[in-house]
């Protein structure tokens, strides 16, 4: 005689709806997408993208304009600098820099940040007390202020660059995090998970952060932007991202140079560059919060 | 109001003093600060005479005591480069650095403003989706990199403007434009959402009842009272503006203290950057206490609520 097991029949739903549903809205911003698309797909590929070395040139073809101005040829697209490095190679390796720069200092700012603006919103206290107060006082000094004095401080090398972005933003996103765990905290599921039994840290990264981590991406979002001009007026003021090193900060600083003779491509390229990447991060940030956040969206 | 007043002088003073703690901190645990001051390569025995003459070899809380009494006595040390006290040479630079901000600033209010207004009686329409794009610019250019464009247009191409220094009012107007440009931005912003918050409310609603034409509502009812928290933030961004000037002041060689704080770090003159910043940032700090107590002032809800 065989037995059967009883099989249990669910109605699944036709389609299971993800976190990633916005994607196909009408209004989602693809132009500024593709374009950060782009620039991290340069990055990615750099080394087989640029036609040069970015930090080694002639000295025989510098200050050469680019291929459409007399004097120039498309040896070098985009022209050289004093040095007669090919500009567009440098600029393709410059993306990489800002890339890594502004997305693992908006990372390490949002970890920071998040996890203290959980801990402060939901212990409360004299935890509250403290966090707030050095947040109040790093967020009183001017962000590329406080970034110059570190930097000043621990020397230029881009990975001190992370560090540094980190610490000056992460006061941003715990200030925004803590007043929403603050109103989190009083809410039904988590009174539950209390009666349930569940640890403080166990409420807080079960069932707070999860929550929060929407807020986090925009401000992240928003963020991205900030970070790179901040990046790139710290090597622009020479604390940045060292020589020979190719970053757009530092493309300007030796553009300015030879500004006054004419050489115009040497400062309005890599800032073009810097306004493109910037202003789409801007622009996906400014969508993504509409689209994430509760409040906007009722309006 | 007493209270709300010495509440928030209290935490002003807990600000301050944890501004300084973190300045302290941050120079003396990053690294040995004499290497900071002494030329790279330097002999032991010339660290130690440094470390004996900055008093760096006492434990680290009367370094802090002696810091402290200092700066109390407004001396925030010495410079290496110039060999003056750094307190002199902020002042002798802050006057440059406040006006090229107030220009900045009428800019930004002149272009924010009217823009703000325009977008606010127009939402969703043309001139609010021109204003947003034009919002979006404003945070997506960098400063410097505005700077050197105007510099490439005016001054190299049609030779009419200087392209550095300061003397005349005509070295002004490229620096101004390009620190003006961010906050520009920004006050278009605060104008567009103050102005639509009392576009709403129950007065103007009355004074459009009564008849009055749109015109009077808007300039004399709306916008007088949408103005307030515009004025408070132009406020607390001139002071804002001293401090973040650095990179604009490098391009135009403008001598205000942006300068002044990039001539410390390229001259590693510690004394000067540790100076400038806290001084930037302990103006930032009264400013806000005195925006607060000013507000509790105008507003009775404001000093009741506490």
């Amino acid at each position: 005689m065989t037995i059967t097991a009883p099989v249990e029949t669910y109605d699944f739903p036709s389609r299971v709806s993800s976190r990633f549903d916005f994607l196909r809205l009408k209004d989602f911003p693809l132009i500024p997408a593709l374009i950060l698309g782009c620039i991290a797909l340069v990055a990615i590929f750099a080394n087989f993208l640029a036609p040069h070395n970015p930090e080694i040139g002639s000295l025989t073809a510098r200050f050469k304009p680019p291929f459409w101005q007399t004097g120039g040829s498309t040896k070098y697209l985009l022209g050289t600098d004093q040095l007669g490095r090919d500009v567009l190679s440098r600029l393709i390796f410059g993306a990489r820099v800002s890339m890594v720069v502004g997305f693992t200092a908006v990372i390490f700012a949002g970890t920071v940040g998040t996890t203290l603006g959980i801990i402060s919103g939901y212990l409360g206290g004299w935890v509250d007390q403290v966090i707030m107060r050095v947040t109040d006082t790093w967020l009183a000094l001017p962000g590329l202020m406080f970034a110059i004095f570190l930097a000043a401080i621990v020397g230029p090398s881009m990975w001190n660059i992370v560090i540094i972005l980190g610490l000056v933003y992460w006061t941003r996103y715990a200030r925004v995090i803590r007043g929403e765990v603050l109103s989190l905290k009083e809410r039904e599921f988590v009174r539950l998970a209390i009666v349930a039994g569940c640890s403080k840290w166990t409420i807080m990264y079960r069932h707070i952060l999860p929550n929060v981590i929407n807020s986090a991406i925009v401000i992240g979002t928003l963020m991205l932007g900030v970070v790179i001009i901040t990046e790139a007026s710290l090597s622009f003021l020479g604390v940045g991202v060292p020589p020979p090193q190719a970053a757009w900060g530092l493309m300007l600083s030796d553009g300015k140079q030879s500004l006054m003779v004419g050489r115009w491509w040497l400062s309005v390229l890599p800032g073009l560059c810097i306004m493109l990447m910037v202003l789409s991060a801007n622009i996906l940030g400014d969508w993504l919060r509409v689209k994430l956040d509760p409040q906007l969206r009722q309006l | 109001m007493k209270r709300y007043i010495g509440r928030r002088t209290a935490y002003c003073l807990l600000s301050l003093f944890l501004l300084s703690v973190t300045i302290f901190f941050f120079v003396r645990v990053t690294g040995d600060p004499a290497t900071l001051l002494v030329e790279p390569g330097a002999s032991e025995a010339d660290i130690a005479a440094m470390h004996h003459q900055f008093g760096l070899d006492k434990p680290l809380w009367m370094q802090y005591g002696i810091f402290m009494k200092s700066l109390a006595h407004g001396d925030l040390g010495k410079s290496f480069y110039y060999r003056t006290p750094v307190m002199e040479l902020y002042l002798s630079r802050l006057p440059n650095s406040l006006y090229l901000a107030t220009v900045a600033m009428v800019f930004s209010l002149i272009i924010g403003i009217p823009s703000g207004v325009l977008a606010s009686v127009r939402v969703g329409r043309f001139w609010d989706r021109a204003g947003k794009m034009f919002t979006l610019l404003g945070l997506s250019l960098p400063s410097f990199w505005v700077g050197l464009v105007l510099i490439l247009i005016f001054s190299v191409y049609l030779g009419w403007l200087p392209s550095s220094g300061a003397g005349t009012p005509l070295h002004l107007i490229m620096p101004a434009f390009a620190l003006g440009w961010y906050f520009a931005a920004a006050h278009m912003r605060l104008t567009r959402s103050s102005m639509l918050e009392v576009l709403g409310s129950e007065y103007v609603k009355l004074a459009r009842l009564k008849g009055l034409p749109q015109v009077l509502v808007i300039a004399k009812h709306a916008f007088k009272n949408a103005l307030i928290p515009v004025l408070t933030l132009a406020g607390i961004n001139l002071v804002i503006m001293v401090n973040v000037a650095t990179v604009v002041e490098v391009v135009f060689a403008w001598p205000g203290i942006g300068r002044l704080l990039y001539e410390g770090i390229t001259f590693r003159d510690f004394p000067v950057v540790q100076g400038v910043v806290l001084m930037g940032g302990a103006m930032i700090v009264i400013v806000n206490l005195v925006v607060d107590i000013l507000y509790a002032v105008i507003d009775p809800r404001i000093r009741l609520e506490s």
